[in-house]
């Protein structure tokens, strides 16, 4: 499947952050590709939402809901700078 | 999340459709009214959310196909195997109601206070919605940044807003240029196969006037414009990409 990237998850990251994120700065906690968010990588269909580094494919940030709940995972992620 | 309005959070809306203009055989723009919008920007986006009977729930993203300053609308692609765009674009009528939250997005942005150097829009498909809403702000704002936009499309019908690209001019300051992928009418004297470098290198602003380019359609559609931009010298800064997954809106069908 082809990957979308991160404008198409704008009202999830709003959820999550309560701000806009699209346009927030990320630093790949691998590789240190700095972009905007709406420049990574991401996968809807997998089990919840996994967002990838384009340069290195690093898992940068995961969302799933369990039982009701918002989980947020951001390992691998060495920066995120919201505007 | 619902019930709990709080400022810079995203909440659930009820939308009414005001009307349906079909665009192509499987495109329609459904106008909407949304009591509480907060106003957009041109090239977000918004999500929608649809309730079954059963509680199932089904949510989706889709551009806004509007000018900041009229009222919402998108522009949705009927997929076969959809989940979501059969409904919203065969059984949906005027005056039904759905749920939406936004405006979404900062990045995929057109601003003409701050973007005033030459703007290239490159499109694949429904990827020209959010580029549509780009030129009508632009005319709207009475922008004089010159534009072009190279669409790519099937065939002649499967343009959309054709009728209204149509209209643009290069004494308004905006070049169309379809380039048909699949068919051509007899007598087309127009661009023919898919988009590439050989493609934007007789369309594309020269890099030195340092162009702001968009690019929306299919991942690969894009993959391919943007990486060819920036081997004409576009620094990736200057190239904004949308991708709307193997073929239709963002989020998929």
């Amino acid at each position: 499947m082809d990957a979308l990237d991160g404008n198409a998850i704008g009202g999830l990251l709003q959820e999550v952050f309560g701000h806009e994120m699209t346009a927030a700065l990320a630093t790949c906690g691998s590789c240190d590709w700095v972009g905007p968010v709406a420049e990574t990588m991401v996968y809807v269909r997998a089990p919840g939402t996994v967002v990838r580094c384009r340069t290195c494919t690093r898992v940068l940030m995961v969302f799933a809901e369990v039982r009701g709940r918002k989980c947020v995972d951001l390992q691998g992620l060495a920066a995120l700078q919201a505007s | 999340m619902e019930g709990t309005a709080v400022r810079g959070r995203l909440t659930w809306q009820v939308a009414t459709v005001s009307e349906l203009t079909d665009e192509t055989a499987t495109v329609r723009t459904i106008d909407l009214q949304v009591p509480d919008w907060a106003g957009h920007r041109a090239g977000q986006h918004l999500d929608i959310r649809l309730t079954g009977d059963d509680g199932y729930r089904a949510e989706r993203s889709y551009s806004i196909a509007s000018a900041p300053g009229e009222p919402v609308a998108i522009t949705v692609e009927r997929l076969e195997d959809g989940e979501v765009s059969p409904y919203l674009t065969e059984d949906l009528r005027q005056g039904d109601q759905f749920e939406l939250r936004g405006p979404i997005g900062g990045y995929f942005i057109w601003d003409p206070a701050r973007d005033t150097t030459p703007l290239l829009l490159v499109a694949g498909g429904s990827g020209v919605v959010p580029l549509r809403s780009i030129l009508r702000y632009r005319e709207r704002t009475g922008s004089t940044t010159p534009a072009r936009l190279l669409y790519s499309a099937r065939t002649l019908p499967d343009v959309i807003y054709r009728d209204e690209l149509d209209r643009y001019n290069h004494d308004q300051g905006v070049d169309v240029i379809y380039t048909l992928t699949r068919q051509q009418p007899p007598g087309w004297t127009g661009r023919t196969g898919r988009v590439n470098a050989a493609m934007l290198t007789g369309i594309a602003w020269p890099a030195s006037q340092n162009p702001l380019a968009f690019v929306c359609g299919p991942t690969s559609f894009v993959e391919a414009v943007a990486g060819a931009l920036v081997g004409l010298g576009y620094p990736p800064g200057r190239v904004k990409t949308e991708r709307f997954g193997a073929t239709g809106a963002p989020g998929g069908p």
